[in-house]
């Protein structure tokens, strides 16, 4: 496989840092601080913003945030027809979900088909108060009626494009991009 | 890496990565079985046969469970209540539920090569769960995931396996899959009950299990198959448990952290002691445990062609 070639840097670090800062605000803004709050990363990129937000509601609440992981492999509505090329990771969910207000976080909103996974698997872990959805990168083309309540950067894109968000943890560099589709 | 198969019927047809690709999902759905609920949407409207030929409790509960978990239907067929034992071949009953339109079947059959008759014959999917002396590969799958877990590893570790290989579907996937994946492999047990030629398997041939227990970091004992010693292959029970019964005091000459499996039912006393049997080096119940989740795990990479959709 190719890398896919790049149009357009659209975030580079320093945005990339504001923009989940202003995320950890507005969650704290609407919630009144971190009374049963718990944030959810979806896999890969989703746990690693997640666990950032965590940092970040502690710098300014000066408390820890539970945090947690889930892999929606087997929750996709294609479960029965695709076979995955990576193999999935354990999901991990370190606490009751059981009246919690779920901050559910992922790095790219698109379809909506992986939100509405993620809130499948939330709901067989037990009955949150609320889920609500934290985004990196809004790019549109939505298939199913999600939204997200909490957005760092909408991006208008193609959907013969491709929207790839880096972080440092497993990429090296906070950065999101816009590239070419393989064709 | 995608395993692109329609079938799961042995070891021996599985490259190194693509063992590796059902061990990595396997030990994602052993976090599934510890849930409160313990099921996942991912084989929702699927059926499931399982088609048993033979005895079996914890490969048959061990499938059904598997399959539940993930939320498939599941028809049971046994032989004894079957239209089998009215004379309808094996072959009928199975264009029979494929005419019910059945997504995956689990054959075990005491003649080897049954699986792969089927396997020729349907577009079902056809899991192997052990025919006759062949292989019995999520077995196999089962055993390396719980080596892998214990060790962190299979390349380079010195395994003994132990009792009657000649008559042993597990021996063989076992052989297979870890040979494939860099593990040395001893065999131990009286010539009767090795096969001729095993050492083309490229294993190592012991019969002093004092000899074969020396520096290994696995012992897995197998069961001695009573029914299926009408020949004579040794003189008495008692004999073959004085010279062949894994127990504490033989087992110091294996490696200070070696573990010890057998896959079950077991004959304690016969083949291994109670004192390993249930002491700390045992994987006896792990096994078990790992069992749900190799089985959950090739349920589910064996539905669905492959086919390119971005979520």
């Amino acid at each position: 496989m190719t890398p896919p070639k790049i149009k357009a840097l659209i975030m580079e670090a320093r945005d990339f840092d504001r923009a989940l800062t202003r995320i950890a605000h507005e969650i704290l803004e609407r919630n009144k601080g971190i009374q049963d709050l718990v944030l959810i990363g979806i896999k890969s990129r989703g746990e690693i913003l997640a666990e950032r937000l965590a940092a970040k509601i502690k710098g300014i609440e000066g408390s820890e945030v539970p945090f947690g992981a889930l892999d929606i492999t087997f929750y996709r509505d294609d479960a029965g027809t695709h076979r995955p090329e990576k193999a999935p990771t354990p999901t991990l969910l370190p606490f009751d979900v059981n009246k919690k207000k779920v901050i559910l976080v992922d790095d790219v909103l698109y379809t909506g088909r992986s939100a509405r996974a993620a809130i499948d698997q939330i709901i067989d872990f037990g009955r949150p108060t609320s889920i609500q959805y934290a985004v990196l990168v809004d790019r549109g083309h939505r298939e199913f009626p999600i939204h997200a309540d909490y957005v760092g950067k909408n991006i208008p894109s193609s959907s013969k494009e491709k929207v790839l968000v880096h972080v440092k943890e497993s990429d090296g560099k906070d950065e999101v991009y816009i590239a070419e589709a393989e064709a | 890496m995608t395993w692109k198969s329609k079938d799961l019927l042995t070891l021996e047809e599985l490259s190194a990565s693509e063992i590796t690709h059902i061990l990595d999902t396997a030990a994602s759905f052993k976090e599934v079985s510890t849930r409160s609920v313990k099921k996942v949407p991912a084989l929702r409207g699927r059926t499931v046969v399982l088609f048993f030929h033979e005895p079996s409790t914890r490969t048959r509960i061990s499938f059904e469970l598997a399959a539940k978990r993930l939320s498939a239907d599941i028809l049971n067929v046994q032989t004894a209540s079957s239209s089998l034992v009215k004379g309808e071949t094996l072959i009928d009953t199975l264009k029979t539920l494929e005419s019910m339109t059945i997504d995956a079947i689990v054959v075990r059959h005491k003649c080897s090569g049954v699986p792969q008759m089927l396997a020729n014959i349907t577009k079902a999917t056809v899991i192997n769960a052990g025919d006759g002396a062949h292989e019995h590969p999520t077995q196999g799958l089962l055993d390396l995931l719980t080596i892998r877990e214990q060790k962190g590893k299979i390349e380079g570790l010195t395994v003994t396996i132990i009792g009657d290989i000649t008559h042993s579907r597990v021996a063989r996937s076992d052989i297979y899959g870890l040979t494939r994946l860099g593990a040395k492999v001893r065999v131990c047990a009286p010539p009767t009950l090795l096969p001729v030629g095993i050492e083309k398997m490229g294993v190592e041939v012991f019969h002093d299990l004092n000899k074969a227990l020396d520096g290994t970091d696995v012992v897995y004992v197998l069961r001695l198959q009573l029914e299926r010693q009408k020949n004579n292959l040794f003189p008495t029970i008692r004999e073959y448990s004085l010279l062949y019964c894994v127990n504490n005091e033989r087992l110091k000459r294996a490696k200070k952290d070696a573990i010890v499996m057998h896959p079950g039912p077991m004959n304690r006393g016969v083949e291994i002691s109670s004192g390993v049997a249930d002491g700390p080096k045992s994987m006896i119940d792990e096994q078990v445990t790992n069992g749900v989740a190799v089985r959950m795990a090739v349920l589910y990479l064996l539905q669905g062609e492959k086919e390119e959709k971005h979520v």
